[in-house]
């Protein structure tokens, strides 16, 4: 029955997709529609040829959980890693080198197209596939059963892949709301509506059937994310399609309203997506790998519910000194400086669980990844109530410095703490022992901090610089600098930020070759099968 | 579930948790931790007393230091203004053609005059001021109306073919309805070949319909407007198509009379930043 109400869909999808390739108003729209038409008309065949088939997913034969779509996730997430660390290396080489947006390419591969592909990569594509398959991981085991939902999990990972590859391919194609970090246009956005709300229901859904009394604090972070990223996903991409059969679409909020809805969508995407969804992987991982219990439970709850209701009020900090009212912009200041030490609950709690085993730092790269990105943390989480006040951001705001911030955060918390989680889940996912080269993760840590540290600081000088020169007036009070002589100025900078980024995806590449070496080593290892009972079946 | 123990290392107890074998410390809240905690939220109140911050039913709290984006622009602006009184003053009354590159008036009227440019001219002549098809190039030294700094105050002030009075007039007939296509394609080939020309009825027509405002060889004539045809610089493009279509329907290029729009010393200074370009005479 389930599949007959399947292949229906599917049918009615492939034929309504096909009708819109022809009537599609504009290229992206036609080759979103086209992809869409042969991805519903393969799905259908291949349900037809696995009626009757069982509908459950068998336990791993690993772990006794589920964990098929984690590995999924894990490849994906270092595929999605590379590409996004390399069209920004391309992208930082581009504006250093104006000539690298080749005439032949254009207008697909000029700056202002491939940038929202690099954000949307790294951010979503990179991140967003670490936070689904280590949620996935954490909550099973956290929770001591297997997901909910049987193949639900597959439809949120696939579901998932779909959105980011209509994402991708409409930006390259032109098809853009221009809201930064929410590009995507109606259609895509209701797709990731529809796949983001099967992954509430199978994150949920394992937790309401978990065998222990209490939600781990992982968990908490991870729901605090799926549930405020749904929240911010719609009410900012609010729109009006200009057609069924186009891709463009009218936003229903105008003016310093659209951009307030945009900037308190901005930065909770950086609050709940880069922080406490990154906090949850922190509160597992860590403390695994350190074999040491976390610090303090009383400071995880202050510092949670402290961040939660916090985080949401600091978007007005990204519209100092714009048509957004003086009230508006102190109170997102206020509510930003605030912020700081709830952040930094997050590292304590990190740093700490690591009492009697620093040792460890000494012999384990991964735990040195793992300490490294908490420093980034608490760096770019001060670094962020410092930009938000006022007078501070009269100076940072529109130059370099936010990209050096927005960095140090990105490549040094996010980056380094997926790549310890990527180090810690590959030899366990494919029953390894440990993974195939420790010497590899070596070269890798030092590489990306180089990277980092070259990248931040660049960008810091720079920033500064351009900020200042912005400012500087003659004595009778007139500008003395173009924006061009600025641009000029930055050129050196721009090259050590791009060697940076090279370092960075080199690191990256390195990583790549050694799961591909562990995944496809001989050395099968045995781990105690998890005693688990069958998981609830519905949905 | 684990019973709660008391842990080695750091001499705290364990909450009892334990998840997949992750236990919990029970450790206090950090001190320093909590008291920066306490005294960034005293400092967040107090400075939302001291600023603009609570929104009520309508408008939001002002703060008690009276402190505003607005009240600050407002006071650079009267401070920008007050600093350049004197110089203000002396460029309203200055001979224009007697202020010396370099001097301290010279310098202010350009920067000056240079953001009145991006403003109010940018949108035709570019912001770099290359000028547009149909925008004439304020870089070089070709002028279609002249380019001592005289002349091109008057430009600026009353501007071209508008519905001033004083505004610089000229009017290009459309020979269209005068000559053939066939004429005007001699006529065409001559233009692109002048100053020498190239003769035979092209040449007839230029000296019969042209010569009078542009010159017998098209060196054109500035008290009417009239464009030097012998030099590459086209207005419009200098192609067989535009030339025709410049030919058969004459042109009409507009330029309002800033005079009636900015104040005096606005015109004066982007009267010197255009006359500092490079062309100026």
């Amino acid at each position: 029955m389930g599949n007959f109400i399947k292949l229906i869909l599917l049918g009615i999808v492939a034929i309504v997709a096909a009708i819109a390739v022809n009537w599609g108003r504009d290229l992206a729209y036609q080759v979103h529609a086209f992809l869409i038409m042969l991805i519903a008309a393969g799905m259908f065949i291949w349900v037809l040829r696995n009626t009757g088939e069982p509908a459950a997913l068998a336990p791993d034969p690993i772990s006794g959980y589920d964990d098929g779509v984690v590995r999924a996730g894990v490849i994906a997430t270092a595929f999605w890693g590379v590409a996004g660390f390399l069209v920004g290396v391309f992208i930082a080489f581009q504006l250093a080198f104006p000539e690298l947006n080749f005439e032949w390419g254009q207008p697909f591969t000029n700056f202002g197209r491939l940038r929202p592909l690099h954000t949307s990569a790294v951010i979503f594509a990179f991140g967003g596939n670490a936070l689904i398959a280590t949620s996935f991981y954490v909550v099973q085991r956290t929770s001591g059963v297997r997901l909910f939902g049987g193949k639900l999990s597959w439809f949120v990972f696939w579901g998932y892949q779909l959105f980011i590859v209509l994402a991708a391919t409409g930006y390259l194609l032109g098809a853009t709301q221009s809201k930064e970090y929410a590009e995507p246009e109606w259609y895509v956005d209701l797709w990731l509506t529809i796949v983001w709300v099967a992954y509430l229901l199978v994150f949920l859904g394992t937790i309401f059937t978990r065998k222990e009394r209490h939600i781990y604090v992982a968990n908490w972070f991870y729901l605090s994310f799926i549930v405020t990223v749904a929240m911010l996903h719609i009410v900012n991409n609010l729109s009006v399609p200009v057609s069924f059969w186009g891709s463009r679409s009218v936003q229903v909020f105008a003016g310093v309203q659209d951009a307030m809805t945009q900037w308190w969508y901005g930065h909770n995407a950086v609050g709940f997506f880069l922080t406490a969804g990154f906090l949850g992987m922190m509160y597992y991982f860590v403390p695994k790998q350190a074999g040491r219990p976390v610090y303090s439970y009383r400071l995880s709850i202050i510092h949670f519910w402290a961040l939660i209701f916090l985080y949401i009020w600091a978007g007005p900090h990204h519209l100092h000194y714009t048509a957004l009212p003086d009230w508006a912009s102190t109170l997102g200041m206020v509510f930003s400086v605030i912020l700081w030490m709830p952040s930094w609950g997050g590292m304590i709690n990190g740093l700490m669980t690591l009492n009697g085993a620093w040792d460890k730092l000494r012999t384990d790269p991964i735990i040195r990844m793992f300490v490294i990105s908490l420093a980034f943390y608490g760096m770019s989480t001060f670094e962020g109530p410092m930009m938000s006040i006022r007078a501070v951001n009269s100076l940072s705001h529109y130059t370099d410095w936010t990209i050096g911030h927005v960095h140090s955060g990105a490549l040094g918390w996010n980056g380094m703490i997926v790549f310890a989680c990527l180090y810690f889940l590959t030899p366990k996912l494919w029953g390894r022992d440990k993974m195939y080269s420790m010497s590899a993760i070596n070269v890798h840590f030092w590489l990306a901090t180089v990277g980092i540290v070259l990248y931040a600081a660049s960008m810091w000088v720079t920033g500064i610089m351009e900020g200042l020169m912005w400012r500087e007036v003659d004595d009778q009070g007139f500008l003395v600098n173009s924006f061009a002589d600025t641009v000029s100025a930055k050129f050196p900078m721009y090259v050590v930020r791009g060697t940076g980024g090279l370092l960075y995806l080199s690191g990256a590449l390195i990583m790549c070759w050694n799961m591909f070496m562990t995944i496809r080593g001989a050395k099968p290892y045995q781990q105690p099968v998890a005693e688990i009972t069958t998981p609830v079946q519905g949905v | 579930m684990s019973e709660k123990r008391l842990d080695e290392e750091t001499g705290q107890y364990t909450t009892g948790h334990s998840y997949d074998g992750i236990e919990e410390l029970n450790t206090p809240l950090p001190r320093w931790w909590l008291w920066t905690f306490y005294a960034t939220i005293i400092w967040g109140l107090a400075y939302t007393i001291a600023y603009p911050a609570w929104p009520m039913v309508s408008g939001a709290t002002a703060g008690v230091l009276g402190w505003s984006t607005r009240a600050n622009v407002a006071e650079d602006i009267v401070e920008h203004e007050a600093q350049n009184a004197a110089l203000v003053q002396e460029l309203v009354g200055a001979e224009l053609a007697s202020v010396e590159p370099g001097s301290d008036l010279h310098r202010y009227a350009t920067a000056r005059g240079g953001a009145v440019f991006r403003a109010q001219c940018s949108q035709c002549h570019g912001s770099g001021a290359a000028g547009a098809m149909g925008y004439p190039n304020l870089l070089d030294n070709d002028w279609l109306w002249g380019g001592t700094i005289d002349d091109i105050a008057y430009t600026v002030a009353h501007g071209i073919r508008n519905e001033t009075s004083d505004a610089r007039y000229s009017e290009m007939p459309a020979f269209g309805e005068v000559l053939s296509s066939g004429e005007i394609a001699a006529l065409v080939a001559h233009v692109q070949a002048l100053p020498q020309g190239a003769g035979g009825e092209g040449e007839t027509l230029f000296l019969d319909n042209c010569a009078a405002c542009h010159g017998e060889q098209g060196e054109g004539m500035r008290d009417l407007g009239a464009p030097n045809l012998g030099d590459a610089i086209w207005l419009y493009g200098g192609d067989d198509a535009t030339l025709t279509e410049t030919i058969a329907n004459a042109r009409f290029g507009v330029m309002p009379a800033w005079g009636q729009r900015l104040s005096e010393a606005d015109v004066r200074a982007v009267s010197l930043y255009v006359h500092s370009l490079g062309g100026g005479e």
